[in-house]
């Protein structure tokens, strides 16, 4: 990526205006930012490590953990499959409703995740449209864990997808008609050009998708049910564990996500420096 | 392998790219497809390689039709303007990709890949370069190498688009000569489309000129630029001038022109003269036309004339020989001009 061209002199505002900015900058990061990250791993770690080890082996939160890794585990790798899907359906072919479908992939970013989780429960709560079908079938969904993947997965769904649309569409389809010409298939021209040229960006995408997944507070909620040590996952224990005044433990739990989001923070860092050009410029709008 | 195109034609969303055409191309030919932008060249040669599904008609190669057939089937070896070579491949392994994707039963064995590939990396002169990716490679060393990519896989016809169109004008001109004799070396039928007529003119067996979805003229080099069967193609090959008249009576009369011209192929009605700078030479005022020099241009030893000519809106350019005229006309000055070659072409209806 080119430098950005130097500024013209005459652009170039008075010194104390431009201390006086960067500071209010700096100054507004500080307090909005990280002071209330330090806040959260002072207090985490004020009671001393052996209160901070005993709140997070607590059985409950041992369980939120669990169940935090599970949905994970099978939201990302189908935003992965159903995102690749998605950009190469997109972006290789011409096909009506494409707009819509552009559209659509980003529906989850613009709705509220309260919004996400109610249209689950009614569609397949106990009240909802699907709600007599599941309880014939015997099968729970709603204050369950399929709930929380489902709204988790919808939440989200535009990670991945919107982190390669751009990246494919500047790329073009020439490699790949290339490679069609010289007798590849399409699951060959897929592991063997496409994907080398979408790895940094997908991997990106997993990232941020992961980071969000683990984090997801509102859609989670409303299809929980709260049901300790069964339906609560890391974001929701924090809620709880501070509900009932209890600081330090909902600190410590809180802490875990704080780490989570730091290495998610300094892995992006990496990605950007190491491989910025193999990422879709423009797109570093979330 | 001959290629024959039988009544192919085109739409996109209701325009149409290219009317029904027909075109021969034999074995081991090397033939330009030149045209301005948007005249179908492009498109016609996406048809052939299956790139883009035909409307109606057949695409036949060597007389199989393969009109059904897709982009892989065909193999063909197209050359795209942007290279499209694969980034993350050095360029051994994009030459060798075609041959490694073959179907199990058909993929040479490893040595026979080796060989091959070096044998092609040393046909286009890059056997030094065979580590290297893409990014560490000049514009003209990566066109060479999607050259030879596309010759690995024994390709029924060589279509290269715009193969020139990304590189400047020196290396352009060293990479046709080049191309041209790794043509003659190979003997792939290979079709090339370009908007450079130089390029079409100097490269090829044979020039198809492309205007509007139609074929306007097939012909030699030489043919389509010394007897252009239409007004676009005098106009689209070299440099040209135009005077505007009308025939009638089977002679060709416009303003300026001191004596009517004999026509024989043209019909009556609003005509033009087309002729080129060089075929117009300078005499004595009062014979053919006469004209007012408006600048005089010294280029590189050569001198040519704006000249005026009363009653045309569009002035004339003129080359001097830069021996045998003493003296160039100054600006101002009334020259006499008498054209050695020109054609007259009815001007089509709107």
């Amino acid at each position: 990526m080119a430098n950005p061209p130097e500024r013209s002199r005459g652009l170039t505002e008075p010194a104390w205006l431009r201390r006086a900015l960067i500071g209010a900058a700096l100054g507004l990061i500080a307090l909005v930012i990280l002071l209330p990250l330090a806040a959260v791993l002072i207090e985490a770690s004020a009671a001393g490590w052996h209160a901070y080890a005993s709140a997070i082996l607590e059985p409950d939160t041992l369980a939120a953990i669990r169940l935090t890794l599970l949905v994970a585990l099978l939201c990302v790798p189908s935003n992965i499959v159903f995102g690749i899907a998605a950009a190469w359906a997109i972006t290789k072919f011409r096909f009506p409703g494409k707009n819509l479908l552009i559209t659509l992939i980003d529906l989850p970013f613009s709705v509220s995740p309260v919004v996400a989780g109610l249209v689950f429960v009614l569609l397949f709560g106990t009240q909802g449209w699907f709600g007599d079908w599941l309880r014939a079938h015997d099968f729970k969904l709603i204050f369950a864990t399929p709930g929380i993947v489902l709204a988790t997965f919808f939440v989200t769904f535009p990670f991945v997808a919107r982190e390669l649309i751009p990246l494919m569409q500047q790329q073009g389809a020439d490699q790949e008609e290339a490679a069609a010409s010289l007798g590849a298939g399409g699951w060959r021209i897929f592991w063997r050009v496409t994907f080398p040229n979408v790895r940094w960006a997908l991997l990106y995408g997993v990232l941020l998708c992961n980071a969000r997944a683990m984090g997801e507070f509102g859609a989670v909620s409303v299809v929980s049910g709260h049901i300790r040590g069964l339906t609560t996952t890391l974001p929701l224990q924090v809620e709880i564990l501070y509900n009932e005044f209890n600081a330090a433990g909902a600190f410590a739990v809180a802490s875990l996500l704080t780490l989570l989001a730091l290495l998610t923070l300094g892995l992006k860092l990496w990605l950007e420096r190491r491989h910025g050009e193999s990422l879709a410029r423009g797109a570093r709008s979330h | 392998m001959e290629i024959l195109i039988e009544g192919v034609s085109k739409q996109f969303e209701g325009f149409a790219a290219l009317k029904p055409l027909d075109l021969t191309i034999p074995s081991g030919q090397l033939v330009a497809l030149l045209g301005p932008s948007g005249s179908g060249k492009t498109t016609l040669l996406r048809l052939i390689a299956g790139l883009l599904p035909v409307d109606e008609g057949r695409v036949l190669f060597g007389g199989r039709d393969a009109t059904r057939l897709s982009l892989r089937e065909r193999k063909v070896g197209f050359v795209f303007q942007h290279y499209a070579l694969f980034p993350h491949m050095s360029v051994f392994e994009n030459i060798a990709f075609g041959l490694r994707v073959r179907p199990r039963a058909q993929r040479p064995k490893e040595s026979e890949i080796v060989a091959k590939v070096d044998r092609l990396l040393s046909l286009v002169q890059l056997s030094a370069l065979r580590d290297r990716l893409p990014a560490q490679l000049s514009g003209g060393q990566r066109q060479r190498v999607a050259l030879a990519r596309a010759m690995a896989i024994d390709p029924t016809v060589l279509l290269l688009d715009e193969p020139f169109g990304a590189l400047d004008a020196k290396v352009r001109f060293e990479l046709r000569q080049w191309l041209r004799t790794i043509h003659d070396e190979t003997g792939f039928t290979t079709i090339f489309v370009t908007h450079d007529q130089e390029e079409a003119l100097d490269l090829a067996d044979r020039v198809v000129v492309m205007n509007e979805g139609r074929i306007e003229q097939d012909g030699s080099p030489d043919s389509v630029y010394s007897t252009p069967a239409s007004a676009f193609v005098f106009d689209f090959l070299g440099r040209s001038n135009q005077i505007f008249g009308e025939v009638s009576d089977g002679l060709f009369r416009a303003p300026g022109l001191a004596n009517a011209i004999a026509v024989s192929d043209c019909r009556s009605g609003p005509a033009s003269l087309f002729t080129r700078p060089h075929d117009i030479t300078l005499a004595n005022t009062g014979s053919g036309l006469s004209a007012k020099v408006a600048a005089v241009h010294r280029l590189a030893g050569r001198v040519s004339l704006d000249v005026t000519i009363e009653g045309q809106d569009r002035s004339l350019l003129v080359d001097v020989p830069g021996h045998g005229v003493a003296r160039p006309p100054a600006r101002g000055e009334q020259v006499g001009l008498e054209l050695c070659q020109y054609r007259i072409f009815a001007t089509p209806p709107l």
